[in-house]
């Protein structure tokens, strides 16, 4: 899983109808000390986070396993909203 | 598998259902010589590592499967704590 910060919503009309009612946000994928790093995603949010936010994205066919997203097609799915990292003094 | 650091641990109080009960711990992913190698990632801990250890780690589906049947979803999970390498 990545942590990543909540840049934005996405708006599409036209969409799998599996992908009906799921909102869509951007992420800026970051590093514990968040840092930005890496290519902004699009993740299917079920925990109700908000732009400014930092998450927790899960990937791969694993999102499917994010709750209501059985059989959905998408590939990133935020499952958490995290409220701070520890990292160890040095790393 | 790869190996990794423990190098600490992220708080999540709003989550999903199925991750609730299972530590978060921030990893570095190592050479086996122990040189940081690639991104940090964040992996649900069915080995009761600690920061600091040396741990090996599965990518994918398969990181959920030490808590079957619950479907926990996470893409990376921490399976063993490293005692030693030997590169012979």
């Amino acid at each position: 899983m990545i942590l990543a910060r909540i840049v934005g919503t996405v708006v599409a009309t036209r969409k799998d109808p599996r992908l009906v009612s799921n909102k869509l946000l951007v992420a800026r994928p970051m590093d514990p000390h968040g840092k930005a790093e890496g290519n902004y995603l699009v993740a299917v949010d079920t925990v109700d986070a908000g732009v400014g936010e930092t998450v927790l994205i899960v990937s791969g066919s694993s999102a499917r396993m994010a709750a209501g997203m059985k059989d959905c097609p998408i590939d990133a799915a935020i499952v958490g909203i995290v409220d701070h990292v520890e990292v160890a003094a040095g790393d | 598998m790869q190996l990794a650091k423990v190098i600490g641990n992220v708080v999540v109080t709003r989550k999903d259902d199925n991750l609730h009960g299972i530590k978060l711990m921030v990893l570095q992913p190592l050479a086996p010589d122990g040189r940081a190698v690639g991104r940090t990632l964040v992996a649900v801990d069915a080995a009761g590592a600690g920061v600091g250890e040396t741990v090996f780690f599965v990518r994918g589906k398969e990181a959920s499967f030490p808590f079957h049947p619950t479907e926990v979803p996470t893409d990376a999970g921490i399976v063993g704590i490293v005692d030693e390498i030997d590169l012979g």
